[in-house]
């Protein structure tokens, strides 16, 4: 008998221990848990959300904007506007390569200050040649270099797209249009969508942006510059909360080359209908069958 | 009548046998105590990631997966290959074979909680993991490939646990299972196990924007790498199981297993050359990512000793398991076992998904070394694994062995019966 008793003490001490033991190792999650709201852990997807759930879930965002990051900001759930579907061009010709574009869209976007993020990449390229391998996108010298040209990289907001196709949550989606969006509140933060996409369009959130009060962008939409979470996937909108207001993209009134065309490509007399109809137009990678929005073309 | 008992009869069996899994040697509790101190490093470095972010990680938006998904990779390797257990027993009626097929089982089961929980601490939010729960989040089924891995990989991991539960309940019952109630679940079993590592291969091979993962092969590769890792882990637990409990295994199973790695070793040697040989026949910018792995690129090499470990050791156990020696020396065998298990480890965890993101799909070098977290987290779900294990194999052995039957326990109430045993 006292071989069980002592046996079975022993056993209530080493289970005690440990979950002790466990308890103490899992103790930073009670910061982790601080963050994370109730409503927020049960909100659905922003498809399921009324009018009024929306309404309800923008103000609790912009309190909690105001509570982290200390700024006033506006953030409005646009839709798509009826008989427009947008389409993007850039003048290889022209662009200088000056990232002026990412500069303005880190700014807009609200991107986290310390990683410099920004959702377009320039490449600089070699003369002669479209292969992206010679490409070099760290460089830092005086542009445009001797010999180069320059490819600007941002979302293609194709058609067929690849990471709207692997995610497994439907956490991201083509807008009517024709806007690939991404409901922040609903990635689970895999990253399939960062591997599938073929463009480098995608970013993840390793941690919780940092951006100071006075820098915050305050002019805000649900789906695109919102501060995202810590732990989700974002990536160029065509910045939707500018667009659909009937303005132009951050990254076009940005350029001082003027390489840059947006617009309606339902609207025949749009400068991007006159861009698709009279240049030699080509898209990146068009072989994999991704049906780009964005595309390319030389002047000369 | 009789079925509500079993509704709470089958718990009851369960929860004796967690009971009984906290008796045993010395050499157990220490076993048990370093798996669980390893785990709880693990579990305070993914408390901390879910804090301050996957930034702890190495990884970045230039390469997005890193050891995690490679072990998961592996896992699921693993979980797929324990069916080659199966295979002979069931279907060449292999009955040496039979006595110890639960054993696989229970690895697949280990193998497959171990992959799952890879993919948690991959994931930025966890707690979103309901968003997958179809009917009650979006389930993006049948489009995205990985909603085909959810259900492949729950879905396997609820047949082995049916299997394993049920075949041990009717033994500890001393009744003769009933062939209805789990025959139809072992050959499901057997398709199931394919199809788990076939889409965890078509994850990767379905992505055009990544060549080095876009090949049809890589299922194949898949498949023929699981029945190396699989049988070279069961080779290994049984001679341990053997020694430890003292079962009666004979070397019936070990020499079939045996026969299987002889083969797979093969060609999954040979794949690999195939793979290397387009590639580099080829050549331009698809070759870039196999030229990164092997000789490594612009400058960046991170990979090349990696890869060239895989290939060794890989090439040591083809050699070994081909000479007459591994017939006759259970060492020959058992490095045998080891070194293909490690080769297949690099090979289909770093040496697979790493080259898939460098270079990046804008041909832009940026290198993924992991960091002390993830190793930390890595280590942890492994020691996870192996409890698992452990506790599995350790309490379904007394019932395989007739030691712990219904019988028996109805005659005394349960704890004195342990009370005896822990006297024996």
């Amino acid at each position: 008998m006292n071989d069980f008793t002592r046996r079975t003490a022993l056993k209530g001490a080493g289970a005690t221990l440990g979950a002790a033991a466990f308890a103490h190792a899992m103790a930073p999650l009670t910061e982790w848990t601080k963050d994370l709201s109730l409503d927020e852990f049960l909100q659905r997807h922003y498809k399921e959300l009324t009018p009024e759930e929306m309404q309800v879930i923008l103000r609790r965002l912009e309190e909690e904007t105001k509570r982290e990051y200390g700024r006033d900001v506006t953030i409005q759930d646009l839709p798509p506007q009826e008989g427009v579907s947008f389409g993007y061009a850039l003048n290889l010709s022209v662009c200088i390569g000056c990232r002026k574009c990412a500069e303005a869209c880190h700014q807009e976007n609200n991107h986290d200050r310390r990683s410099g993020n920004s959702y377009i990449r320039v490449l600089e390229m070699e003369q002669g040649s479209l292969d992206l391998e010679r490409g070099n996108a760290d460089y830092d010298h005086a542009v445009p270099a001797p010999g180069k040209y320059y490819l600007p990289v941002q979302c293609h907001q194709c058609d067929n797209a690849p990471c709207v196709k692997v995610c497994p949550v439907q956490a991201t989606w083509k807008e009517q249009d024709g806007v690939v969006v991404v409901d922040y509140n609903w990635c689970i933060g895999c990253r399939y969508c960062e591997a599938a996409c073929p463009y480098h369009a995608r970013r993840f959130n390793w941690t919780k942006p940092e951006v100071p009060a006075e820098e915050i962008n305050p002019d805000q939409g649900y789906l695109s510059n919102r501060i995202r979470p810590q732990g989700v996937v974002e990536k160029c909108t065509f910045c939707l909360h500018r667009t659909r207001a009937g303005r132009l993209p951050a990254c076009l009134e940005a350029c001082p080359t003027g390489a840059r065309v947006f617009g309606n490509l339902l609207d025949p007399k749009s400068p991007i209908r006159w861009v698709l109809e009279n240049k030699r137009v080509f898209v990146l990678k068009e072989e994999l069958g991704t049906r780009p929005r964005f595309f390319y073309f030389f002047d000369k | 009548m009789a079925a509500t008992r079993h509704v709470l009869d089958y718990p009851r069996f369960l929860g004796r046998l967690l009971w009984m899994s906290t008796d045993g040697s010395w050499r157990f509790y220490t076993w048990m105590t370093v798996l669980t101190a390893i785990c709880l490093v693990g579990a305070n470095a993914w408390a901390r990631q879910l804090v301050e972010g996957m930034a702890l990680t190495g990884m970045s938006d230039h390469v997005s997966w890193g050891l995690y998904v490679a072990n998961f990779t592996f896992g699921v390797g693993l979980a797929a290959g324990a069916v080659m257990m199966v295979i002979p027993a069931y279907l060449y009626h292999d009955h040496e074979m039979h006595d110890v097929t639960l054993v696989g089982e229970l690895l697949a089961v280990a193998a497959i909680a171990l992959s799952l929980l890879f993919i948690v601490v991959d994931m930025g939010h966890p707690e979103r993991a309901w968003h997958l729960i179809p009917g009650v989040g979006r389930f993006n089924w049948p489009v995205s490939m990985l909603t085909w891995d959810v259900v492949v990989l729950n879905g396997y991991l609820l047949l082995n646990l049916h299997i394993c539960g049920y075949l041990l309940y009717m033994r500890f019952l001393g009744r003769k299972p009933r062939k209805r109630w789990y025959l139809p679940f072992v050959f499901l079993s057997i398709f199931w196990a394919v199809s788990i590592h076939s889409v965890t291969a078509f994850l990767y091979s379905g992505l055009g924007g990544r060549p080095f993962w876009n090949s049809a092969l890589l299922a194949p590769r898949f498949i023929a790498s699981a029945f190396i890792t699989g049988p070279a882990f069961v080779i290994l637990l049984l001679q341990v199981i053997r020694r430890f409990t003292g079962l009666p295994i004979g070397e019936g199973p070990q020499r079939t297993l045996t026969s299987v790695m002889r083969v797979t070793v093969l060609l999954n040697l040979f794949m690999l050359g195939s793979e290397v040989f387009t590639a580099f026949y080829t050549g331009g910018a698809h070759a870039g990512p196999v030229r990164y792995l092997f000789f490594g690129l612009h400058g960046h090499h991170a990979l090349v000793p990696w890869i060239w470990t895989a290939v060794a050791c890989n090439v040591a156990s083809a050699v070994l398991l081909h000479l007459p020696a591994s017939r006759r020396r259970v060492t020959v065998l058992n490095v045998a076992c080891v070194l293909a298990f490690v080769g297949v480890w690099i090979e289909k965890g770093m040496g697979l998904i790493i080259p898939g993101f460098v270079p990046s799909t804008l041909h832009e070098m940026v290198e993924y070394v992991p960091t002390v977290t993830e190793w930390k987290i890595t280590a942890g779900i492994w020691a996870f694994g192996l409890m698992l294990l452990t506790v599995a194999v350790k309490v379904a052995l007394p019932v395989l062995s007739g030691q712990l039957a219904a019988q028996a326990a109805q005659a005394e109430n349960p704890s004195q019966e342990e009370e005896q045993r822990a006297a024996a």
